[in-house]
Order: C-alpha cells, then structure tokens, then sequence
C-alpha cells in the first residue's frame, strides 16, 4: 500500500504515460511512429540532449541551474574542430573527445569558481559565461561553418546496425554516439546513487547548511559538479559535431531551454534536490517525439512549439500540484492528531 | 555528586569590537538536564557554538569530559561527546530518513562510497535507541516537525553523545509534541545523556530542568537549582526588569457590539459560534490546536469563508469575502506565524508598516507620498517603541519582539475597528512580550476592540478581560478573565475535569 502511495506521488509514470498516448495517437493517425526506422531515427536525435539532460540535471538537484551549456558546447566542438582540421586528424577518436570535455571543464571550472567561491547565483554566472563564451568563439576565433577532421567524420558515421522501412524505402543508422551516451548515463548513475560525492550533491540541494554541517565539503562538492558538467557539454559538442559531419557554431543556441524543460518535466525539482535519471530520460524522449514526430500526424512546425510549451506547462504544473497536494496532506494530518487531545 | 561533562571559565569573544561573551562560566554535570536561558542576543548562541567548537573563544578555558581545552574543534567536540541540534534541525528535506540518520555517520567515518545495507542498518539502530516509530523510507519533507526533531535527536545519538545541546527545541512544537520530546529526554538522562536546553520559555525551564544558567548581555546573571527559581525571579534574571502583570480591567466598553458574530460555521473548522465584541474589550479566544480558533479568526479576516452564519461590523450584516473585504470593514489581523505570513522580512521597517495603509497615504494617481510616510513611521517608531535607528533597516534584522511591533503598526495605521492576533508573543522574549501586553492594554483603554488567541494561558488571564474556551470546533463556555484560574481553562478546552 505505502509503495503505491509512493509510485503515484513520483513523475515517472505520468511522463511513462503520457509518451505511450502520444505515441499510440501518432501511430493511429500516421501508422509511421513504431516503424523500425522512426525508432532508430528518434533515439538517434535524442543522444546529444540527452547528453546535455544529464549534466543540466546534476546542476538543478545541487540546487542550482546552468544555461551555458549549449555555448561551452559549441566553444568546445569548435575549438577542438579548428584544431585537429588543418591536420585532417584521422586517428583514434577519442582524442578529439579528450580535447572537448578539457575545453569543456576549463569553461566548467570558471562557472565553478564563480559559483562556489564567489558565491555568485547561478543563473547569473552562467548567463554571463554563456555571452562570454559565445563571444570569445565569435570574436577571437572568427567562428563560420566548418567540416570536421577525418577522425570525427567518421566516428559520426560508424554505426551500430542499420534497419530499412521497405514500406517507405527508408534506411536508419543507429549511431555509435550512442554507446557514449550509455557509458556516460551508467557512469552518473552510479556516482549520484553510490558515491557520497553523489549523496552530497543531493544534500547540497536539499539544504547547503545543513551539509555543510554534516561534514560535506560543500566548496568541493560545488567545484566538481561545474566541472564535470562542462566536461560533459564538451563531450556533447563532440558527439554532435560528429553526427552532423559539420561544425556549425551556433546551432546549438536555444536547445539549453528545450533540454532544462525536458529535465524538469521528468520529475527534477527545480529548487533542487530531488530527480532521478530515468525521470531526466523520459523528459528528454517525450521532447523529442514532440519535435521530431508530430509532423508525422501532419502537425505544422510552428504549432510544435505550442504543443511542446503546453506539455511543459502541464507537466511542471502537475509537479507542483503534486508537492501542494502533499503539503495538504501533511497539515490535515496535524489537524487530525490535534482533534484527538480533545 | 556527578563530575562535569562540560565547564567553561571565564569564556570571552568578542564579534568585531563587540564583546558577545564578558566571561561566561556553565557547568553541566553528567546526566544533568541543565537550562540554558537569555533573551536574544544575551550571548546564548555564541556560547554554544564555543563549546561545540565552531568559534574559537578569545579567552578562558573549556573542560569537557574531564580534558582542559583552550581552543576546540568541532572534531574534537564530536569526539567528546557533544552534540548540537540546531533549532531549524539541520536535516535534508529532499533525503529519506534512513538517509537523514546515516549520513553524518558514514561522512564522520570518511566513507567514500554508498553501502545502502550499512545505511538502513545504522538508521535501524538510531531510531530503535529513543524508540522513534517512522517509515525509513520517507522523505523528511512529508513529516511533521516534531518528526523531524526526533531525527535530529537520532541522529545526535548515534555518536555515542554524553552532551546534547538543544537550541530552542520547542519553538515550533504543539503542547503534546513537547510532552512527547520531554519523555526523550527524560529518557536520554536515564541513560546517564546530560542535555543543555536553551529556552526562554518559564514553564519549559521548570519543567524539565533540574538546573539552570541564565545569561543577560553577555555575562551570567544567576545559576543554580531549578527548585529555588519563581517566575518573577526568572523574569527579573533574564531582562533586569521588574514586572507587575495585573489583569485587565478594561476603562470604557462600549454599548454597541463592535463586531458580532451569529451562528458561524465552517465544515471541518468550527461550528455555530456566536459571540459579540465590544469596543475596549481584549476577548481571548484559547483552546487546543485543532480546536477550530485559528480557522474562526482567518474567517472573520476573510482567509476561509464560512458555510453558514452572519458577521455584523457596528450592527450592520456584512460578507467577508477577502482579506481586502476585511481591511476595509476595519478588521486587521496579526497572523501566527509572523515570518512567513506576516512580514517581508527582506524589506525595510518603514515598508512592512505602510504596506496595509498605501491607499491613505498615496496622492491622487496613487503616487506615494514619502513625506507623509516618513512622518508616520517615525510616529509609530516612537510611539510603540521599536527599538531601531534606521527605518530603512530590514525587518529581519530586529528582534521577534519587534518584528511583532512592525506587524501591529501596520495595522494600526489603518482606521481599524477589531484587531486581532493570533499567538502575538510567540518566539518573542520576555521583556517584548510584556511590552506587547501593555500596548495592546493601551490600545484597547483607547477604544479598539482585540481578540487574542493563544495557548499561552498566563497571556490569557494577564491580557483579557473575557475568555472563550473552543473545543472541537465549538465554543465550549465563555468565562471573564478575573477569578479564573490556568488549571480551569486548561480542564475546559481539553475536556477533562
């Protein structure tokens, strides 16, 4: 009874739900939305917000909020690009993915040193790094479109396994990117639930005095969360440099706010604290089912992103219905105790 | 007798230029229940961050479990044995309880990774030691806050604690919960758990204590055994002042009901309750939590809107729909919990007074008038003696006692025909508290009809001139004030003769 109590208070299984309808609407009016071919196509276009979610995600449950990873994204796929291009590097790829996540957690730590030793807000910094590093790509290295080096052109097109739609006449290819995704999901998973460097990330969000108090090396704590963020962001610029067989400078602006309402409408708290992984997933898949398969069921472009703002508000809404529900709970419950001294 | 746990001579600290600490001396013996008492800012919280070792004291010694220290760390505090639980309890609302309990123990034994199995064990033991019932895999956030405090207890314990330091603990607990947390630490003494319970509140002190200190301005003003305190005495140690509390005996009542209330219903709050209030009256409205008294006075303040019944306002029937309908029919309220309903605490003094009168004290066009603001809150300053120089200063930055005077002249620079407060000296010290008493005295000798509600009896009995009693939602008797005793209306609102 108490673990149904539980599971009807988390956001999983609504999001769980609410895909599965979108889904089964898609597939009635289309037939298109579980073809082989679509599947493969939408994991396909969810690797690198994925890989964006995770790090947002970290960030929202230590109480925070980053909106600069998209811009340390693209700086880091940039410089790495404008690198290894002129010598059309061709050897193993994860040079250039040691290279961005390094861009990425130099620009990580700035955010980190501003945030946790200064004590600067959040959302702050990270607008300001964000125009900073946006600027610096712009400015310094004179960002324009560029191909990528031999290595990486590759690496976006090695794939897994390939399926084809006879019905269509259309082929997908699973990409290897995933497995980066795979890895780097297992890897965070295993550090906020098994790690007290994780725990302490949740306790920072829940209340950063009390951590503090408990002997958790707030400052630490901080400063590895930025860091590692960035790295991440680097590693998602790479991923999707790749993918693209291009390195476009900014065409990553904007996903930042699509990625953190992914993540929020998978159930992260946004004042912190609370989330969980598969949540943060779940966000990111009914985004991109919303962007990439609604034109299927002939949904113009520009009504997407009226679908897409209504499901967040709905989403984030149902969340905050949920926490005032339980407040409710809670003050009847003392109403009740009270009654009883009478 | 029992050695020391804890003794501290002539500890001084001083904040920039400001002594904090003018040699301060406690001692505390093992297994005692020892009350630390003071008004705000009489030094209590420095000394107990001195003795857990998270400032250094400027001079004198501390000598704990028998060890002589000039400086301590927190480590070493720990080690000893001392452990402090804060008054807002220091626990993470978005952690479960096992969680909660576990942590500090797996980050003092510099884990670095998270065993689960170890967790819930360590968690089962803590709250088997006081024998707390609670779901270990409930958030922290979804228990009350008695709940909470067991944890903090819990978790304290499992440090193998000879000391534990409470600061306020009872602030925010129901009569019951604090019954219920004495019973702990009754229980941690029989297991030879010394405990330092800083409070300023009188009955606790002769409740549960056995000894006491009690500091004022930095100094110690007496210390002893409980047995041989009274509440003057008390009173007189904490605040250097002598107080005379007689009963209220109001000057002029007016002939016409202010306000009178007729057959009032709410579902699940309270039901047809009746009674008129004139003009010159302190009514007290007392009765347990749960008994329906805060829900009828959010509904004369337009908060709830009742199912049923009529309020009249100088003889006319009016509807409260909103706290706006109320305002202008003259009610004001001064809410229980004055931080979070009452006050923007970020804002400066002279806002938080002028926020409820801006109509009155705007131009045609609504633009502010800050001359006339100005003049008003230096009026009110000096009239209800806020102790502040600067009006521009954040209300946070006051004390309780006067935080509750910025809420009352923000209402009493309305035209106001009923005021009423809910708990007005709650978490307010002593000195305050009386303060407060003979203004709203004052204020009703002048004309204003009052409703105080509190669970403070003594408050009760010292402010109104009549009392209703409320159980279960009904008003169970009405009763004046003088002749009446705290025992009587404590057997009427519990039921129990």
């Amino acid at each position: 009874m108490i673990e149904y109590k539980r599971l009807v208070r988390r956001t999983e299984p609504y999001i769980l739900g609410a895909i599965i309808l979108l889904s089964a609407l898609i597939q009635a009016r289309s037939g298109q939305f579980f073809t082989n071919n679509n599947l493969v196509d939408l994991t396909r276009s969810m690797v690198v917000p994925a890989l964006f979610a995770i790090g947002a995600q970290m960030v929202i449950i230590s109480g925070g909020i980053d909106v600069s990873f998209t811009a340390v994204a693209s700086l880091a796929m940039y410089a790495t690009t404008r690198i290894l291009l002129p010598i059309d590097y061709a050897g193993n790829v994860a040079l250039a993915y040691a290279m961005g996540a390094s861009f990425g957690l130099v620009m990580g730590a700035l955010n980190g040193v501003l945030i946790a030793w200064f004590r600067f807000p959040t959302l702050v910094v990270t607008l300001g790094t964000s125009s900073l590093f946006v600027g610096i790509m712009q400015g310094v290295l004179g960002a324009h479109e560029l191909p990528v080096p031999q290595s990486m052109r590759e690496h976006g097109q090695a794939f897994l396994f390939s399926v084809h739609n006879a019905q269509l006449d259309l082929s997908s290819e699973m990409p290897v990117t995933i497995l980066i995704l795979l890895g780097i999901l297992a890897l965070v998973f295993l550090i906020m639930r098994y790690t007290m460097l994780g725990r302490g990330i949740f306790a920072v969000g829940g209340d950063e005095v009390s951590a503090q108090r408990a002997g958790f090396n707030v400052l630490g704590t901080k400063m590895f969360i930025y860091c590692f963020v960035g790295a991440v962001a680097g590693i998602g610029g790479i991923a999707r440099a790749s993918m693209m067989q291009n390195c476009h400078p900014t065409n990553l602006n904007g996903m930042e706010l699509t990625v953190i309402a992914a993540v929020v409408l998978g159930g992260t708290r946004v004042s912190g604290g609370l989330g969980t992984i598969t949540g943060a997933m779940l966000g990111v898949a009914l985004m991109t089912i919303m962007s990439n398969s609604l034109i299927l069921i002939g949904v113009p472009t520009y009504w997407q992103k009226v679908f897409t703002g209504a499901i967040i508000i709905i989403g984030t809404g149902v969340s905050a219905w949920q926490v005032n529900a339980s407040q409710r709970r809670l003050a009847t419950r003392r109403l009740a105790t009270g009654k009883q001294l009478g | 007798m029992p050695e020391s746990i804890l003794r501290t001579t002539d500890i001084r600290k001083s904040f920039g230029g400001v002594e904090a600490l003018k040699g301060v001396g406690i001692d505390i013996r093992e297994g005692e229940i020892h009350c630390l008492a003071g008004e705000n800012g009489c030094g209590k919280s420095t000394l107990i961050k001195i003795v857990s070792g998270f400032y250094e004291a400027d001079a004198g010694s501390i000598e704990l479990a028998g060890r002589r220290f000039s400086r301590l760390n927190p480590a070493e505090a720990i080690a000893l044995g001392v452990q402090v639980i804060y008054q807002d309890f220091s626990v993470f609302p978005n952690l479960t309880v096992m969680e909660n309990l576990a942590l500090n123990m797996e980050l003092m034994d510099k884990r670095k990774l998270v065993s689960w199995p170890r967790m819930r064990r360590i968690a089962k033991d803590a709250v088997a030691k006081i024998g707390f019932d609670v779901d270990l895999d409930e958030r922290v956030e979804n228990l009350s806050i008695a709940d909470k405090q067991l944890i903090a207890v819990c978790r304290a314990l499992l440090h193998d604690a000879k000391l534990v330091i409470m600061d306020e603990p009872t602030t925010a607990l129901t009569k019951k919960e604090v019954k219920a947390l004495f019973g702990v630490i009754k229980n941690l003494q029989s297991e030879g758990i010394a405990t330092l319970f800083v409070s300023h509140k009188l009955d606790e002190v002769f409740e549960i204590s056995e000894r006491f200190t009690i500091l004022r301005n930095g100094e110690n003003v007496a210390s002893g055994s409980t047995a041989d305190l009274d509440g003057k005495k008390f009173a007189f140690h904490m605040t250097g002042r002598e107080f005379k509390e007689e009963s209220y005996e109001p000057a002029l009542i007016s002939e016409r009901p202010v306000l009178s209330v007729k057959g009032l219903s709410l579902r699940n709050g309270y039901s047809d309750v009746s009674f008129d209030l004139r003009g010159g009256e302190i009514l007290g409205i007392t009765g347990l939590l749960g008994s329906g008294r805060t829900e009828l006075v959010q509904s004369l303040f337009g908060i709830y809107r009742p199912d049923s019944g009529s309020v009249e306002i100088g003889g006319r029937q009016v509807a409260i729909r909103s706290v706006k309908d109320a305002i202008s029919h003259g009610i004001g309220y001064v809410p229980a919990d004055r931080l979070t309903e009452g006050l923007f605490l970020s804002q400066s003094i002279e806002r938080n007074a002028v926020v409820s009168s801006l109509d009155r004290l705007s131009s045609l066009g609504g633009v502010l008038d800050e001359l006339k603001i100005d003049e008003q809150v230096a009026s009110w300053i000096n009239e209800l003696s806020i102790a502040t120089n600067d009006s521009e200063r954040p209300v946070k930055t006051l004390s309780g006692g006067n935080q509750q005077k910025v809420v009352l002249a923000r209402w009493l620079a309305n035209d106001l025909k009923a005021l009423i407060l809910n708990g007005p000296t709650v978490g307010v010290d002593i000195g305050s508290k009386y303060d407060i008493h003979a203004l709203l005295r004052k204020l009703a000798r002048g004309g204003l009809a009052i409703i105080v509600i509190s669970d403070d009896l003594p408050e009760i009995l010292a402010c109104c001139n009549r009392v209703l009693v409320m159980r279960d939602g009904a008003v169970v008797e009405e009763l004046p004030a003088a002749g009446t005793t705290e025992s009587r209306l404590g057997e009427i609102a519990t039921g129990v003769a």
